[in-house]
């Protein structure tokens, strides 16, 4: 209770008011101990009482909490969480709900979010490709995914500086049990970089395609599958082929698919460990390592904690 | 997000794998995917086994069709690949025994005239690889078989159905864990 009263004081310092700590302490008891009131029941109705004593706008003691304290969107890990986050505004989206005045996608260096400007905020409106400091929004959790909601207690102030939207990086350490179609030697698009089915581009038609390497991997750690799609610097260090040889090879065998063959004898089946960013439901990898030898000392306790069930 | 997501590979001993059952499907539709569950509750519609091939045999009239066995520190899983499995055909046709191999395969059951209950694995794909590979697998699965056994207390359905058909006695696999782990360490 004495921290209560503590946070209360402190708060109240913040706004020019010095209310002593015991007279704070004494209501709070007469409340939670005497009358049975609810600790968070009881601190809101103490505040209230200061703040009509000292003719004080609620909206400032709640709202002015700059304490919010500034976030990444890579950290944003918890439900219901107040916080400031700066990030640019990296699309908005059809928006049709009367309650809602913006509905879109926010990006700072470390990744991406959804975000929700409710109407009664009445705050806006953000513009796409602008940066702002969000201040003050609450993290929501739906379908698993967080977003960010801008509320009547939120504010916005719109900066100067152009964030640079990163994604967040993502480690998957598994067993490739898989190579998909459309990996290997692959010929790409020159007008538009897609890889061509059967020498066609999607949007051009018939071209002359351009050689790539490319790895459509199906990882599995035996609780998750992770596709992930790793780029020719990747698959050249991974299978130690480059592709002037993967070429050579194929045009050896008159066949692009002695390419993809030689890949899944060479890595599938295997442990790899790989970082990368996510989007959607595919790993985009930066590195990847062969996983070659277990922890000895993770043996040890993994022998342990069999023996004690 | 599209509606179809790939199954997970599980990680189960030969042992597990051989003392399994219980096999359903999720739902009444015709392509309901196929499910074996184990005593451990790991509902299996794909598995991951890496593992030493030492027999392997054509055992077909007409067409090939080869069986291989591959054995972990606990046992061995039988595999079955014929024509509908050319990949994985090839691969026991042309490779030596013994030798390390990676499968990734669907469980199928087989119910003999007596009513007993034989599992085995039909490969979608199998690769030769190495004793690393094969020592990280063992300390995988026994990673996996002992989260399933904790688990075995849970609310978990798979965990619940599990225990109440099979009457599962946890010593019994988290012994089979530890004998399993023990092996890798005699080989050094």
């Amino acid at each position: 209770m004495r921290q209560l009263a503590q946070e209360i004081n402190t708060r109240f310092n913040e706004l020019g008011v010095e209310i002593p700590i015991e007279e704070i302490e004494e209501r709070l008891d007469k409340m939670i101990n005497k009358f049975k009131v609810p600790k968070e029941e009881a601190r809101r109705s103490v505040v209230n009482y200061f703040l009509k004593l000292h003719d004080i706008n609620r909206g400032e003691f709640y709202t002015g909490q700059s304490e919010s304290p500034l976030v990444r969107i890579s950290d944003i890990t918890e439900d219901g969480k107040w916080l400031n986050v700066r990030a640019r505004v990296v699309q908005l989206w059809d928006n049709n709900h009367e309650s809602i005045s913006q509905v879109g996608l926010m990006g700072d260096e470390t990744g991406t979010s959804k975000f929700v400007v409710w109407d009664s905020a009445g705050v806006g409106p953000v513009e796409e490709g602008k940066s702002y400091l969000f201040k003050n929004v609450v993290v929501n959790e739906w379908n698993g995914k967080f977003e960010l909601n801008v509320n009547k207690s939120s504010s916005l102030e719109s900066i100067n500086e152009d964030i640079e939207v990163g994604t967040a990086t993502v480690e998957f350490r598994g067993a490739m049990v898989d190579i998909q179609a459309g990996s290997g030697l692959i010929k790409r698009c020159p007008h538009c970089n897609r890889a061509l089915t059967k020498g066609a581009c999607m949007e051009h038609g018939k071209v002359d395609g351009v050689y790539d390497l490319r790895i459509k991997a199906v990882m599995d750690d035996g609780n998750f599958v992770q596709d992930a799609i790793l780029k020719r610097d990747q698959v050249e260090e991974i299978t130690g082929l480059k592709l002037e040889d993967a070429i050579a090879m194929a045009a050896d065998a008159l066949d692009q698919g002695v390419v993809l063959e030689q890949m899944k004898n060479q890595l599938v089946g295997k442990y790899y460990r790989m970082s990368g960013s996510k989007v959607e439901r595919y790993l985009l990898v930066d590195s990847i390592d062969p996983v070659f030898s277990y922890d000895k000392s993770g043996l040890d306790e993994l022998i342990a904690a069999s023996e004690v069930i | 997000m599209s509606g179809y997501s790939r199954e997970v590979a599980r990680r189960v001993f030969a042992q597990e794998f051989r003392e399994s059952n219980l096999s359903f499907k999720d739902g009444d539709d015709q392509y309901a995917p196929q499910y074996l569950l184990t005593p451990t509750g790991a509902k299996v519609n794909r598995v991951f086994i890496v593992g030493t091939l030492i027999e392997k045999e054509d055992i077909g009239t007409d067409s090939e069709y080869w069986r291989g066995r591959v054995t972990d520190p606990t046992g061995s899983f039988l595999i079955y690949a014929g024509q509908y499995q050319p990949e994985a055909a090839q691969v026991l046709a042309e490779c030596e025994t013994p030798a390390f191999v990676a499968v990734v395969g669907k469980p199928s059951t087989y119910t003999t005239g007596e009513g007993d209950v034989l599992t085995s694995v039909r490969p979608e794909s199998i690769y030769v690889v190495d004793g690393q590979t094969r020592d990280l697998w063992v300390i995988e699965t026994a990673k996996c078989t002992l989260e399933r056994v904790n688990a075995l207390e849970s609310e978990s359905g798979n965990s619940q159905r599990a225990k109440e058909y099979y009457n599962t006695d946890p010593r019994h696999y988290s012994l089979m864990v530890s004998q399993a782990l023990g092996s890798l360490k005699e080989t050094y």
